[in-house]
């Protein structure tokens, strides 16, 4: 019996939430050091899973499985391939680097984070469910507290609509994604919800190309495809920033994974069927996605927007079935995950002292914050798919699937990066250089401590996986072409 | 010593970005000292430059130091680099004008640090186009260096001027001219990354020596398309994004903007150094991957060319604003490079292509030389008067006698006085495109005319006619150290005038294994 490390991952954060619960609420600093190092356990022990992961022998490792109703099939069956594993690493560094940002919350800290580390564990679950039942009992346990809190700690003006917003089109497309699933429950004949077991199912091709619309939909909701994106951006502006941070960096990616994971791992030829009006639909999403960020003026929706674009790139890279399309995808929703999330603890730090987004008002803010102007253009960089840095990484590969399938696809993906370069270099220079407003002058502290920790971590990691991609590509390889097996017999 | 010589690139390249990262961790109010580790930290890779142009072969076809590395093995690209002849001519160019650039930028004042860090980092990525033989690092290191210069000449350009945009919405000078730098470029690299994109798909490598090969050996349809479509197409895409570099014309209208508004270091390394990435991609890549594309419509980039000799020459003259001068200038002489390009991708293996191309890649290096000196000279007036503009200067020769000698000395080697290294050049890509393209050649000669024209009216608005007396006693005398700044150039113009044999050698033994 190998040693549970998934398990406990995965627990570690609704551990401690139960135990932040028992901290009387006035000794705020005491939350927050509790919180920290659960946060800090759960990323150490991610980025052993991450390192210890063996890409040479690929396949799903940590396994570990334990009878949970079998009567129904359902186990608690849990592993990480080569895709899995950089997510959740992901989940880890952004759950580290949002309990850092969330330091100065004091409106009930401890709620705060007991929800948010309810959030985390529902989030790890997914990453490493291997059972259907599994995958969306945890899918469920992530949703949920997004409600609470965006409505509660969010953005006062939208923070009402956009919590209920987000709230029913996720379980919405959970529930149609778990008609799909159970479609495929009853179908299977197996009586199980095992994903191993269901991958060898042997669906007949009509029954895949019913089904898949609704499961890789019902995903993709969460993954903000075009046209059910909506829920995105006003999700992003209203949420307090540590999860914004979550729920672009994480959150969107678990939409992506899980479509991936339940719609094209396990209906291939409903994927092969479908794929070309999904990558049309996700081409909208970069192009278009691109487009709206440029035209806001509120900062964060610039970033909400720019989400959309990236997202639009991680499902494209799926649809289009090829060995580079998926090993673009797998990388760019880890980096676009650590990239996104920089973004937003920045416009966190800026409007907790501006106490406004927009951006005609802000300016010169490079003064105040060197640090934190160094790191956003970093994020721009890698935004704007800067070779040097992961964006690059990412997005190469994603647009060598596009050739392989259709050359005129990949030429108009990439007018967005030119889109997204021009609208990256003007928020910058809007916000950070320049004049700053008179009202400002004097007024804006540079950020803290730990707020610079979580920026470097953040940096770091984007400028070693671009300069060096050899400590992520054959991991996401690896896993890669697991995937590829699934679809080779179609 | 052994471990020198082995990884001899990779350090060249990556010493910068070391020392760089040591300033990172300098405090910023020691100006003096940032200054000086960024200076003698960028001598290490000229020092290394030095000795690799001295253990270099010249008589061995092919790379040398060759240094091959897993990087992104999932799509087929390593860390390739090795040097050849013509990248041995830029890796010392580079080398040289970094270190003299920061010598010149010690009269910045305001944020030094990132200054250096930043022209340090610049460094990295333009070495690392000419020393890289894998596509996807090279396209890696070309967008790479986009970053540096566009903060340079953002936060540190000129602080005067303001332009209009949409909407009547005025901006600063420099803001414009970055903005318009990046995205510019940017955008005709589209076409590049996007036929680097395609050719990985279809050769399976980015490895250059392989590429070559295999791009080159393909026939019959691609994507549905005649590989000659195909190919036609990626052609274009290539020459673009090198053609809005180098400048060709029509593709130039950057560059007025950036190079006046950038400070002067930075429009020295622009100039320099930057402009020669375009040619170098020409050079590296499309005749290599393009034969008969490049054959075929070698009259119409010859075309372009003799056009940017002439319009470049022309607007040259036409400026009042001694950097814009010097600015449009380089369109002039980068025209040159294309000219002597066009013609040996049209004539490809006679012996006029190879001294069309002795004298393109000879061009590159002195014109990087003279360039780099102009701006410089043009920035040192300016700190004194803090005005470029040629009609507010007048006879000042008499006042500025030192300067004036330097400055006459470095438009005659810009103008191509026989005798200084501009000449050679020019003449061994006028002797080389004669035959090939004798009705382009005859009209550059126009465009050659009007180079006089402006150099001199450069030099006489300044230095010669009557004296203005408003500068009288308000204008001193160019400095040791702005003079250091210069004597390598000067050294060298007038060396490779008198014997250009040493830097020639190596570029012709290159060019003539070339096709």
């Amino acid at each position: 019996m190998q040693f549970p490390i998934l398990s406990i991952i995965v627990f570690t954060p609704i551990t401690a939430a139960v135990l932040l619960q028992l901290i009387p609420s006035e000794r705020m600093t005491e939350i927050r050091v509790t919180a920290l190092a659960a946060a800090f356990f759960a990323m150490f022990l991610s980025a052993w899973v991450y390192f210890s992961y063996d890409a040479g022998a690929g396949g799903y490792q940590f396994v570990e499985k334990y009878d949970w109703l079998p009567v129904l099939g359902i186990s608690y069956h849990v592993g990480v391939d080569g895709i899995s594993a950089p997510l959740v690493l992901l989940t880890g560094v952004v759950m580290f680097t949002g309990v850092l940002i969330s330091w100065g919350i004091d409106d009930r800290p401890r709620e705060f984070f007991t929800f948010l580390f309810i959030l985390a564990t529902g989030v790890f679950g997914v990453f490493v469910a291997l059972d259907l039942f599994g995958l969306f009992f945890f899918y469920e346990i992530a949703v949920f507290p997004m409600y609470l809190l965006i409505a509660i700690w969010g953005w006062k003006v939208t923070r009402e609509y956009a919590a209920m917003k987000l709230t029913l089109y996720l379980f919405i497309g959970s529930v149609i994604a778990l008609v799909g699933g159970l479609a495929m429950y009853f179908a299977s004949g197996l009586n199980t919800f095992d994903m191993l077991a269901l991958e060898n199912a042997n669906f007949s091709r009509e029954f895949q190309i019913f089904w898949f619309p609704f499961v890789f939909f019902g995903f993709a909701v969460l993954g903000g495809i075009f046209p059910f994106h909506n829920w995105s951006p006003d999700g992003h502006v209203a949420a307090p920033t540590a999860v914004s941070m979550f729920h672009a960096g994480v959150l969107m990616k678990l939409g992506a994974f899980a479509a991936l994971r339940v719609g094209i791992m396990l209906l291939p030829e409903g994927a092969q069927f479908h794929l070309p009006w999904i990558i049309l639909l996700a081409l909208v999403n970069v192009v278009y996605g691109a487009y709206i960020a440029m035209v806001q003026t509120d900062f964060k929706y610039v970033i909400g927007f720019s989400s959309v674009s990236h997202m639009g790139l991680v499902m494209i890279g799926f649809a289009t079935l090829t060995r580079e399309g998926f090993i673009g995808a797998g990388v760019q929703m880890f980096s676009h995950g650590i990239m996104t999330a920089l973004f937003f603890a920045v416009v966190g730090m800026v409007y907790d002292r501006a106490h406004t987004r927009e951006i005609p008002e802000l300016g010169g803010f490079a003064r105040a914050m060197p640090l934190v102007a160094v790191a956003f253009i970093i994020g721009g960089l890698v935004s704007m798919g800067m070779p040097g840095f992961s964006g690059f990484i990412a997005e190469f590969p994603i647009f060598m699937g596009l050739w392989n399938y259709r050359p005129w696809i990949a030429i108009v993906a990439a007018i967005s990066i030119v889109i997204t370069a021009s609208y990256i270099i003007r928020i910058i220079g809007s916000v950070f250089f320049g004049d700053m407003p008179e009202q400002f002058v004097g007024h804006i502290g540079d950020v803290t401590a730990l707020d610079k920790v979580a920026l470097v971590v953040l940096c770091v990691i984007m400028v070693s996986v671009g300069v060096y991609p050899s400590v992520m590509v054959p991991i996401v390889e690896s896993g890669v072409n697991g995937v590829l097996a699934l679809l080779g017999g179609v | 010593m052994n471990f020198i010589a082995n990884n001899l690139l990779t350090l060249i390249l990556f010493i910068p970005t070391l020392v760089a990262g040591v300033l990172v961790f300098l405090p910023s109010q020691e100006k003096k000292l940032i200054r000086w580790v960024a200076f003698l930290g960028s001598l290490i890779p000229l020092a290394l430059a030095i000795f690799l142009w001295i253990n270099f072969n010249r008589g061995q076809a092919g790379f040398q130091f060759e240094e091959h590395f897993v990087w992104y093995a999932a799509i087929n690209s390593t860390y390739h680099l090795g040097v050849d002849g013509l990248s041995l001519t830029m890796v010392l160019l580079t080398t040289l004008l970094t270190p003299v650039s920061i010598l010149a930028s010690y009269s910045i004042e305001d944020r030094v640090k990132p200054y250096m860090i930043l022209f340090l980092l610049l460094e990295t990525g333009m070495l690392g186009v000419f020393l890289s033989l894998d596509l996807l690092l090279f396209f890696v290191f070309w967008e790479i260096g986009l970053v540096p210069m566009y903060f340079l000449i953002n936060q540190w350009g000129s602080e005067k001027g303001e332009r209009e945009i949409w909407g009547g919405r005025k901006i600063q000078a420099r803001t414009y001219a970055s903005f318009k730098f990046m995205i510019y470029t940017m955008g005709g690299s589209l076409g590049l990354l996007l036929a680097t994109q395609m050719l990985g798909v279809v050769a399976g490598t980015f490895d250059m020596p392989l590429l070559f090969e295999r791009w080159t050996a393909l026939s019959g349809a691609l994507f549905g398309l005649p590989i000659g479509t195909v190919k036609a197409i990626a052609f274009w895409a290539f020459v673009v994004a090198f053609a809005i570099k180098v400048p060709v014309w029509p593709f130039h209208t950057w560059l007025p903007d950036a190079h006046t508004e950038a400070p002067t270091a930075g429009s020295m390394i622009l100039a320099g150094v930057l402009l020669k990435l375009g040619a170098y991609g020409f050079l590296r890549l499309v005749l290599p991957l393009y034969p008969e594309e490049a054959r075929f419509y070698a009259g119409a980039l010859a075309f372009l060319a003799t056009m940017a000799i002439i319009f470049g020459a022309f607007a040259s003259y036409g400026q009042d604003d001694f950097k814009r001068l010097v600015a449009y200038s380089s369109v002039n002489h980068m025209g040159f490079v294309v000219l002597g390009i066009a013609a040996a991708a049209f004539a490809a293996g006679t012996e006029d292509a190879v001294i069309a191309l002795n004298g393109a890649v000879l061009q590159m290096f002195n014109h990087g030389i003279s360039a780099a000196g102009m701006f410089f000279l043009v920035g040192v007036i300016y700190e004194r008067t803090h005005t470029r503009d040629l009609n507010d200067f007048g006879g000042l020769f008499p006042l500025i006698p030192v300067y004036g000698g330097i400055l006459m000395f470095t438009a005659m080697a810009s103008l191509g006085l026989p005798g200084l290294n501009g000449f050679i050049s020019e003449f061994l890509v006028v002797r080389g495109a004669w035959p090939i393209f004798t009705v382009y050649t005859a009209l550059s000669m126009l465009g050659l005319l009007f180079t006089g024209a402006y150099i001199l009216k450069g030099i006489k608005k300044t230095l010669h006619g009557p004296l203005n007396e408003a500068w009288m006693g308000r204008i001193s005398e160019i400095n040791l150290r702005e003079i250091i700044v210069m004597a390598p150039l000067l050294v060298l113009m007038l060396w490779i005038g008198v014997w250009p044999a040493w830097i020639l050698d190596v570029i012709n033994r290159a060019m003539a294994m070339f096709f």
